[in-house]
């Protein structure tokens, strides 16, 4: 059951990452880039977790806690700018 | 039986990242296109976080649980970025579908500040009074 529903899983979530890249290129303005930027990290995320489960490995979860992470960071640092026009005030 | 809902969990999890990138691809507005991730990261990658957590905890090496501290650190930050991303949006004052405050409302809330410092000042002037009576009271009281 899991061999049948893991290649859609992966097919899904790799249209998901081509429609927020299309988002990031196409997006008219600044906040719908960061906006577009976040998901790109949650669909990684996502997509990690399932190559993870597809090899049974336990090594992918390191990668995906710190994409987690950077990705907020970055998403904070990226709305910060341009709230503030400067990241550490 | 636990294959079938790891299977159920994974392909729900597939769904919903794939439903939040459509809603961030097809609605038309920055606002709007809030919604969509937001549900991919708690709703999507949550159920495919916790299908994980149960595949490598039923593999017989102990309950994972690296998949939890995930899952929690995406549903605090979630909602922060949202917010975070909102805020730039209405600094930045993007179009919005819904109708901005036009010169009628601007109007009605002038006048709501208008007679706010109307009662302010009656306010002002009931206690200047009441301040003025109070030392005759307290006159009266000495000359007594």
């Amino acid at each position: 059951m899991l061999d049948i529903v893991l290649p859609i899983a992966f097919g899904l979530v790799a249209v998901a990452v081509a429609m927020s890249f299309w988002r990031l290129l196409r997006g008219p303005s600044a906040p719908d880039r960061i906006l577009a930027l976040d998901t790109l990290n949650i669909n990684t995320i996502a997509l990690l977790v399932l190559l993870g489960i597809h090899l049974s490995s336990a090594l992918f979860f390191e990668a995906a806690l710190l994409i987690a992470l950077m990705g907020f960071i970055s998403t904070v640092a990226l709305c910060k700018y341009l709230l503030r026009g400067d990241i550490i005030e | 039986m636990l294959d079938y809902l790891i299977s159920f969990l994974v392909l729900f999890g597939a769904v919903f990242t794939f439903i939040g990138s459509l809603g961030l691809v097809r609605l038309k507005d920055c606002y709007t296109r809030l919604h969509g991730p937001t549900k991919a990261t708690t709703l999507g990658v949550g159920s495919i976080l916790i299908a994980s957590a149960v595949f490598f905890s039923t593999r017989g090496t102990g309950i994972s649980l690296h998949e939890i501290l995930i899952t929690l650190f995406l549903l605090i930050t979630a909602p922060v970025s949202a917010h975070l991303v909102a805020k730039a949006a209405l600094h930045l004052e993007l179009h919005s579908l819904a109708k901005m405050p036009t010169k009628k409302v601007k109007e009605e809330v002038l006048e709501q500040a208008s007679q706010t410092e109307a009662t302010k000042q009656t306010t002002e002037k009931i206690e200047q009074l009441t301040s003025s009576e109070a030392p005759q009271d307290q006159e009266l009281a000495q000359k007594q």
